[in-house]
Parts: structure tokens; C-alpha cells; sequence
């Protein structure tokens, strides 16, 4: 009551109702702390990558990603990170709708194994498909040294991204809103088309993403599968590799400077269909 | 005459997780006239959504018939609305693109669908909002907007859940009006449940109270309090209380059924589903 008596131009805070710091002070605290945190894990290492990758200049920078071997290695990874992601892209939706809609036994067990590709370290991983898909495969499919063989460990280590971001989603999704389509003359491929993959296309999208950008990174799971064969099946994070050992660091970081930049169009090529998507669903 | 609605011995059963059968809806007989008014109402849980949705054709009954016109439900037609309680509009749609919606799957042209849209916002009172997205709406107007959806392809019979349970009493007493008034205009036969007594005495021309476990119809009461739309306080007349205290009775004993079924004895009830 006191506040009334008080002339306007008074500190509101002297009436001593408030005597917590002002609401800003929380949220500024967590963003200072966002951004420290985020500049020393992310920030200034990418900042350095970036610099010791174009330090000598554009030209030097492209002379150094242009080379045969590089070249060949960026070209490999990035088509076969596409074909991954779009392959994950449908399988992952597929596998999560099956997972969250169907029942059937063995469902826990499966669910269970999808996160195993997160659980093992990728080496083991690559260790797992040699052995399957290698020389001497037991299933009679040898993979080894073959563009293939890079295809299929980077489906089984990005196989989770888009299945654990769509089951979430699915199962929250609300059901009148399917009902309520249906009770509106839609069958079941328009309740699809026009009501849950609006639902679940942002879900879709991130998932590919998270996909995309682990596959053109991808070193541990691949390492042993590919051979390493430069110009056929050497990808970039193990040309990089390659290029620190010959103590090239300079073409090494240029290297990783084009992944970067790739995994960062990507990511924004994905925002912007995300976008589009929300306005034209 | 054949009824708008009749249902005839009809049961829903639903299979329980670990074997068995629970049992929502037994001998559900009804019938409903061309144009009427009819209330459901019900303790919660004893079925009243799955009656709803066997008539929407949204779930087949166990048992019985249900037909419209005297032909047999067996989906979703056009011929029937549903008015869900949480609205279940398209969040990504606009007002006038969620209208539009049971328009599309029956073909119309784009400008022509448009029209009805607007006409149909129009009648729920929302001219003006068409393109809002339903997160920029109120529950109020989230709901004119499922109305008017819902009568934009001129379905014979409006089925509506619990419309306004989640409204506050204001918005909720005047889109009570409003449904009335659009209901006289429209002549729709409406299907429509509650769990309260003076929505249920206020808006029925027949109010059916349903039992609990398992839901069956236990009387149908008429209310005949005439028109509504005189501009006097129906609410507060005699005949209002009189009918109110009538449904009420027949209610408290379910109520309180089906407060002994789910409240103080879960294991005799697990035994019982197991
Ligand atoms: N799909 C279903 N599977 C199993 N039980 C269900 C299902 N739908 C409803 N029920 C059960 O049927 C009973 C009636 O449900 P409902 O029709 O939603 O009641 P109301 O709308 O009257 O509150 C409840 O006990 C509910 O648990
Ligand atoms: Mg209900």
C-alpha cells in the first residue's frame, strides 16, 4: 500500500516487497554461463580450427581441400553421408512409427537395441561389421575395402538419431487430432499425410540432421571396414587423420574446415525446409 | 418414422492388458429424432466418450447396431460431426484452413470451400479471425472453430464430447446460447455429453443418464422447459430446479457407484479385470 503514496520516480524496489535480485539477474546469470561454456567447448576450439584451416589465405585454403586425395575423400564422405541420411530418414520414421504403433513380441527387445550403435565405441562398432561383412564374412557379404562397406557402418552408427527423435514425438502426438481428421471424411493415407507427417516432419528433419553431420565425421566405425583405400574408400575424417601423421596439420585443418562448413549448410539447408515446412504444412 | 439415430443392444468391451475383457458399454438402447436435442450424461468413465465414438464410427461396437437413417454405421462418414473436448484443431493450419479441412476430402473447389468456410466462422461469430493460428486463439474460440468445422460440411448430426468442460463458466454459458441458437437455425439432430447437470438440463430436449460399470442407460428424462432463447433467466425458474433436482438423483446413486468401484477397493477390481 505504501507503493501509492510514493512519488512515480521512486524505486519501486525501496518498498521492500521485492527483496530477491530482479528476474533478469537469474536468466543473465544463465546465459553468461551458457556462453562461457559454450566458448570453451565449442566456440574457441572451431575458432581455431577455422583459423589455423584459412590462415594462409583462401587460395592456400582451397589449393589444400583441391588436392586428388582430399578431394576424393570429401566427395565419398558427403555423398555417402547424404545416402545415409536420407536412408535413415525413412527407415528411422519407419522403425519408430513400428515401435510406438505396432505390437508385436520382442518389441522391448528391439527398442532396447536401437541405442546400441550409441552405447559402443565406434571402433568396436567397426570392429563388429569387419567381422560380419569382412574378408572371410560369415554371412557371405564382404564388404571389406568397398564404398559399400562406408555406407553400411555409417547406417549402423547413425540408425538411433531419427528413431529416438520421431518416438517422442509419436508418442505425444494427440489422438483426437487423428479422429477428428477422420471424422472429417480423411482416410487413412490422407490422416497420414495431412495430419501426422506435419506432426512429425520437424522431429524428421532434426533427427537427419544429427545423422548427417555424425556420418561426415565419422572415423571409428569406418577406419577398419573401408581399408582406407585413398581415391576409393578413404573418408575425410581418416584423411585428416593421415594428414596430421605426415605432419601436414595445415592441410589437416583445412580439411576439417570444409567438414565444418558442410555440417553447418547442412544444418541450415535443414532449418530452412523446416521453415518453409511450417508455413506451407 | 425411422429415427436419425438408433442403437439397438449395443455393447463395447475393451481387451485388458494381461487377458481379459473389461466391459464400457452394455445393451445401449436408443433412439434419437431428426433434430433433437439429446444430452448423455454420466459419471466419469462410464463410457460416455465410447458411446460417442461408436456412433462417430470412430470404434466398432462388440455388440449391436448402430445406425443412421437406418443404415448401418460402420466408419466415419460425412454425414456425422464430432466436437472433441480439447477442440483437436491442426495447429498448423489457420482458422479458415482448419474449416476447411472435411471440405477437402469432399472435393470442393478451393474458392468454393473458402466461401463456406468464412460463412461457417461467420455463424460461430469469429469473422475476422480467419487467419489466426489456434495457439493465438482463446479455448473459447478454439472451440467456435471446431464448430464451425464440424458444421461446415452440413453433416446431419452433430456428435459433441464434453465441448465446453474445459471453458470458464462465462464463455461457457454464452457458447451454451450459441449452440442453441445454431442448432435452431441449422435444425442439426445433436448428440451431446456432459458430465453436468445444468449444462445437461439447460441445453437437452431429452437428457439420458447413463449407469457405471458397465455403462447402459438408465432413464431417459424430458425436459421441457420451451424455448430458451427468450431473453429471461430459464436457469432460475422452477421448472429448471425441478428438472435439475430430478437428474441430479438419478445421478448421485452412479456417482457414488462408481466412486466405490475406483476408489476405496483397487484390488477387488484388479481381481475382477485380471
Ligand atoms: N481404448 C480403450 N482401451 C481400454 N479401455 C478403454 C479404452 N477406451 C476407454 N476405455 C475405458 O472405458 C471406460 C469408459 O471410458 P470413456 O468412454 O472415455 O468414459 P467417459 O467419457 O464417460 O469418461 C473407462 O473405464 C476407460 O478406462
Ligand atoms: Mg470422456
Amino acid at each position: 500500500m505504501t507503493t501509492i503514496e510514493k512519488p512515480a520516480d521512486a524505486p519501486a524496489l525501496a518498498s521492500g516487497r521485492r527483496t530477491g535480485p530482479p528476474a533478469w539477474a537469474g536468466t543473465a546469470l544463465g546465459v553468461g554461463t551458457a556462453t562461457i561454456f559454450l566458448s570453451a567447448v565449442v566456440l574457441i576450439p572451431l575458432g581455431a580450427v577455422l583459423w589455423k584451416g584459412t590462415a594462409q589465405g583462401p587460395a592456400a585454403f582451397w589449393d589444400a581441400i583441391t588436392t586428388p586425395d582430399a578431394w576424393a575423400a570429401l566427395k565419398l564422405t558427403v555423398i555417402a553421408s547424404l545416402l545415409v541420411a536420407l536412408i535413415n530418414l525413412v527407415m528411422g520414421t519407419l522403425i519408430a512409427w513400428v515401435l510406438v504403433r505396432d505390437s508385436f513380441p520382442g518389441k522391448g527387445l528391439i527398442d532396447l537395441l536401437i541405442d546400441l550403435p550409441f552405447a559402443l565405441p565406434t571402433i568396436v562398432a567397426g570392429l563388429v561389421l569387419l567381422a560380419l561383412y569382412g574378408a572371410d564374412s560369415p554371412l557371405g557379404v564382404s564388404l571389406a575395402y568397398t564404398r559399400a562397406g562406408v555406407v553400411v557402418a555409417l547406417l549402423f552408427v547413425t540408425l538411433p538419431f531419427v528413431v529416438r527423435t520421431v518416438q517422442p514425438v509419436l508418442l505425444e502426438l494427440d489422438r483426437e487430432m487423428e479422429a477428428a481428421a477422420a471424422s472429417l471424411g480423411a482416410g487413412p493415407w490422407t490422416i497420414f499425410r495431412r495430419i501426422i507427417l506435419p506432426n512429425l516432419v520437424p522431429a524428421m528433419l532434426a533427427g537427419t540432421a544429427l545423422a548427417f553431420t555424425r556420418a561426415i565425421a565419422e572415423f571409428g566405425s569406418t577406419v577398419l571396414i573401408s581399408g582406407n583405400v585413398p581415391f576409393k574408400t578413404q573418408v575425410a575424417a581418416v584423411h585428416i587423420f593421415g594428414q596430421i601423421e605426415s605432419d601436414n596439420t595445415e592441410a589437416a585443418a583445412a580439411t576439417s574446415t570444409a567438414l565444418l562448413v558442410l555440417s553447418l549448410v547442412f544444418l541450415l539447408a535443414i532449418d530452412l525446409v523446416r521453415r518453409w515446412g511450417s508455413r506451407h504444412g | 418414422m425411422t429415427p436419425k439415430i438408433s442403437l439397438t443392444g449395443v455393447g463395447k468391451t475393451f481387451p485388458v492388458r494381461g487377458g481379459g475383457e473389461f466391459t464400457a458399454l452394455s445393451g445401449i438402447d436408443l433412439d434419437v429424432a431428426e433434430g433433437e436435442f439429446l444430452v448423455v450424461v454420466g459419471p466419469s468413465g462410464c463410457g460416455k466418450s465410447t458411446l460417442l465414438d461408436l456412433i462417430g464410427g470412430l470404434t466398432r461396437p462388440t455388440t449391436g447396431r448402430i445406425a443412421i437413417d437406418g443404415a448401418e454405421v460402420t466408419g466415419p462418414a460425412l454425414d456425422r460431426a464430432v466436437v472433441f473436448q480439447q477442440y483437436a484443431l491442426f495447429p498448423w493450419r489457420t482458422a479458415l484452413r482448419n474449416v476447411e479441412f472435411g471440405l477437402e476430402a469432399k472435393g470442393l473447389r478451393r474458392r468454393e470451400r473458402a466461401e463456406i468456410a468464412r460463412d461457417h466462422l461467420d455463424l460461430v461469430g469469429l469473422s475476422g479471425f480467419e487467419d489466426r493460428y489456434p495457439h493465438e486463439l482463446s479455448g473459447g474460440m478454439k472451440q467456435r472453430v471446431a464448430i464451425a468445422r464440424s458444421l461446415a460440411y452440413d453433416p446431419g448430426v452433430l456428435l459433441m464430447d464434453e465441448p465446453f468442460a474445459a471453458l470458464d463458466a462465462q464463455t461457457r454459458d454464452s457458447l451454451q446460447d450459441e449452440l442453441l441458437g445454431i442448432w435452431a437455425k441449422t435444425g442439426k439432430t445433436v448428440v451431446f455429453i456432459t458430465h453436468g447437470i445444468d449444462e445437461a438440463v439447460y441445453l437437452g430436449g431429452r437428457v439420458a443418464v447413463l449407469t457405471s460399470r458397465p455403462g447402459r442407460v438408465k432413464e431417459v428424462a424430458d425436459i421441457d422447459l420451451g424455448s430458451r432463447d427468450a431473453r429471461e433467466d430459464v436457469r432460475s425458474s422452477p421448472e429448471f430446479a425441478a428438472h435439475r433436482h430430478r437428474v441430479w438423483s438419478l445421478l448421485k446413486d452412479e456417482v457414488q457407484t462408481a466412486q466405490r468401484l475406483t476408489v476405496p477397493a483397487p484390488r477387488k477390481e484388479a481381481i475382477h479385470l485380471g
